[in-house]
């Protein structure tokens, strides 16, 4: 098994893609640049694709594949190995990491096409994927660390890779030291973890966990502490309440960028963790309920701001912030499977409408502002079909793939272990929102009258490297939801079957099972099973497609039938509108209550009094006292040589009375 | 026969040595100095000598030796110095050489 045993390949060929362009392409002519970064990504999908029908030969007992390449670092009973593994959970985030990735690749050949530094955005882009990739093949959680703090750099260098823009520089420091704060609990987290285990290893970790009896609900144990710290990083980089602020100014970067790290992979880094340390999660009921308030909160909550933005990547930025709400809600309610389905469907749309989006800002030369564009629907026809199916996807219209995924976190919500009423009440009315916003940007964008100077702006269709990436992901955006399509009619759900071997391992209730003694037990009591044809109609007519339809009609109400009424409605509630376009304060309250004191804190005592006072007095006093001390000093270097003869004879003198002095203590 | 005993030469040592350093420290002819160092070497050189003959050891003339030699070499370039300070001062006052100074 080449690959399978070679895992690293996976790693190092994007690793090698970056280091081959950052270093030497600098003036190389673009196709050098576009086939190293591409070849290098393709590679590494091919890897895995190979990979993925290696771990199939594997035998069936086999959950997953473990390697063990080489000791990292071990200090006393503390052990690192550098050890990659490989389970189905692994496989659906190779798939869509370098799937994903290669398809952002090809595309950036077209929309960085004029910029400077395309050499170094390739870069960038592979050295992202190979941290990413490590994050995921990781077999301890130190390695998975490793690729945390990865794809936070390269997400810091590409938010602010158009470095002379300061908004650009301001983002990315933003997006780097909120993560961090998360990222501080994470820390704490591993060692917590490491201090419990004795181990870093998943492997050894969750064995040990499974021992472990679950905690209670009211009382915080260790576990719960190892869990709540986990997902404090988990918050910082999926952008969740209350650390979600950093990703709408991320959308400062390249739109690519967004598309890649903002939207598909990276903030699903948080997701992916949850879901690998179930083992631990699923004993710390605690820590779960933490995890699904936030996630339905977050999902509620960023979809409001949504309703009012009127840049195009903002909305899908809160819009992403959102999503991510949902897959937290998915894992926190026990459903792993449905929150990383909805991680992978995701992952589909949103870099689709993220793309379509940029694909948008290319056509209209830059122009980000809905209200300025208007009536594009038939000027840019790919772009425009490509995003209505991510719209009808992220909306969850029945039949696209975001239908699917989402109705698995709402049932899991609505009735799975973990279910609560408001959950899936916040769920149910962030779906509905999300309908909303999202047909807003659509008819904004596309429908109407056309809201700019037609002599100014060239309206164009994008070429071909970049409209081709996005008639892929409308594909996927479609048909990436229909492994679940036969559990609607009663069937298995092949996705969560998929991941089944991994979330069932360590002694956790899976989905599967518990909807089989469900139904068994439905069975038993009733004697009947509702029919295929009546589970299809209960899923097709439930409250979220219902709630999808409705605010895709309020879209159309508010912005193709009466295109005066969103602003009559602004002014009747003018309190909630401008609470909303100010997305709650929160940047206000946050530089009230955290920036400006620790600016004034920074400025008026560590730097005025700490710095210039205690570190540069310390420095300079010193300096003075030599200084002084020369000055009476040079006073001896009279040039009088005679002087200089009777001090030669006082220390001659000095030192013998010093040494007889010293003969005789001794003696 | 009598001996005469090591104290003897002791004091005349440092009676020579006293002068010397008085001599260093007070006179401004920088051939009198010189002379007040190369004065001081041989009252050191006499006391050397006076313990190696009351030991009964070589030691001591060892280290008169070497301090010949490197008086010989002092007294070289000393005067070469003197020698050069006379071309340039047209005068051996140790007083009017005071440049190197703060």
């Amino acid at each position: 098994m080449p690959i399978l045993d070679h895992l690293w390949i996976i790693l190092a060929l994007p690793l090698a893609g970056a280091a081959i362009n950052g270093l030497l392409g600098k003036n190389w002519p673009k196709v050098a640049v576009n086939s190293v970064g591409i070849g290098s990504v393709s590679l590494a999908f091919l890897c895995v694709l190979e990979a993925i029908r290696e771990f199939s030969l594997l035998p069936a007992g086999q959950v997953s594949f473990f390697k063990n390449y080489f000791n990292w670092m071990s200090a006393g009973s503390f052990k690192v190995d550098f050890a990659l593994q490989m389970d189905h959970l692994t496989i659906v985030m190779l798939l869509v990491v370098t799937f994903v990735s290669l398809l952002v690749h090809i595309y950036s050949t077209g929309y960085m096409a004029h910029e400077e530094g395309y050499y170094r955005f390739f870069a960038y882009l592979n050295l992202f994927v190979f941290f990413m990739l490590t994050l995921v093949l990781a077999a301890n959680i130190v390695l998975m660390f490793v690729g945390w703090e990865g794809v936070g750099l390269c997400s810091y260098l590409l938010i602010g890779f158009w470095f002379l823009k300061q908004t650009a520089i301001s983002a990315g420091k933003k997006a780097f030291i909120t993560t961090r704060i998360g990222d501080f609990g994470f820390t704490i987290g591993i060692l917590l973890l490491f201090w419990t285990f004795s181990s870093v290893d998943f492997g050894t970790v969750f064995a040990k966990a499974a021992n472990m009896p679950a905690e209670s609900a009211t009382q915080a144990g260790v576990l719960t502490w190892i869990c709540l710290l986990l997902f404090a990083g988990a918050i910082g980089k999926s952008a969740q309440l209350p650390l979600y602020v950093w990703l709408p100014d991320a959308m400062e970067g390249p739109t690519p960028v967004s598309a890649l790290i903002h939207a598909a992979t990276m903030v699903t880094a948080g997701v992916y963790m949850v879901a690998r340390m179930h083992p631990l999660f699923s004993r710390a009921p605690i820590a779960m309920f933490v995890v699904a308030i936030v996630g339905a909160v977050t999902a509620f909550y960023a979809a409001t701001i949504a309703l009012v933005q009127t840049d195009i990547k903002k909305v899908l930025a809160y819009s992403t912030v959102s999503q991510l709400g949902y897959m937290f809600l998915g894992c926190g309610v026990g459903a792993y499977a449905a929150g990383i389905f909805h991680l992978m469907t995701h992952a589909f749309f949103k870099g689709l409408l993220f793309l379509a989006a940029g694909s948008v800002i290319h056509a209209m030369g830059g122009e980000q502002d809905m209200r300025l564009m208007g009536g594009l629907r038939k000027k840019i026809p790919a772009t425009y079909w490509t995003m209505f199916i991510a719209t009808l996807a992220i909306a969850g219209i029945p039949g696209f793939a975001g239908f699917f995924s989402k109705d698995e976190i709402l049932d899991a919500a609505g009735s799975g272990p973990n279910a609560h009423i408001t959950l899936w009440l916040l769920g149910l009315i962030a779906a509905g929102l999300t309908s909303f916003y999202m047909f807003r940007l659509i008819f904004l964008t596309f429908f109407g009258k056309e809201r700019f100077d037609e002599h100014e702006v060239h309206v164009h269709e994008s070429p071909r490297n970049m409209t081709v990436p996005l008639m892929i992901l409308a594909f996927f955006s479609i048909v990436g939801g229909w492994f679940a399509a036969p559990h609607l009619m009663g069937g298995t759900d092949y996705f969560e079957a998929f991941l089944h071997p991994v979330f069932a391992s360590y002694g956790v209730q899976s989905g599967i099972e518990q909807g089989a003694s469900l139904a068994g037990a439905a069975g038993e009591a009733g004697g009947i099973s509702p029919s295929p044809a009546m589970e299809l109609f209960h899923a097709l007519t439930g409250p979220p497609v219902i709630l999808a339809i409705v605010g895709l009609l309020v879209a159309w109400w508010f912005y193709i039938r009466r295109p005066d009424a969103p602003k009559k409605l602004a002014e009747r509630v003018h309190g909630l509108y401008t609470l909303l376009l100010h997305k709650y304060y929160v940047g206000e309250i946050y530089a009230t209550l955290f920036i400006r004191p620790f600016l004034w804190i920074s400025t008026n005592v560590l730097w005025h009094v700490v710095d210039e006072g205690v570190i540069d007095g310390t420095v300079n006093g010193v300096a003075r006292v030599a200084r002084e001390a020369g000055g009476q000093a040079r006073e001896l270097q009279s040039g009088n040589a005679r002087s200089y003869a009777t001090w030669v004879v006082i220390g001659a003198v000095g030192f013998t009375v010093l040494m007889l002095g010293f003969w005789r203590m001794v003696r | 026969m009598s001996v005469v005993p090591v104290s003897y030469y002791l004091v005349l040592s440092a009676i020579l040595f006293g002068l010397g350093v008085v001599a260093f420290v007070f006179k401004r002819n920088i051939i009198t100095i010189f002379m007040a160092i190369e004065l001081m070497l041989n009252a050191v050189n006499l006391a050397f000598v006076a313990f190696a003959r009351a030991w009964n050891q070589l030691d001591g003339l060892v280290f008169v030796f070497f301090v010949i030699v490197v008086a010989a070499a002092e007294a070289a370039v000393g005067l070469a110095i003197v020698i050069t300070i006379y071309q340039n001062r047209r005068s051996l006052n140790i007083e009017r050489v005071d440049l190197l100074k703060f």
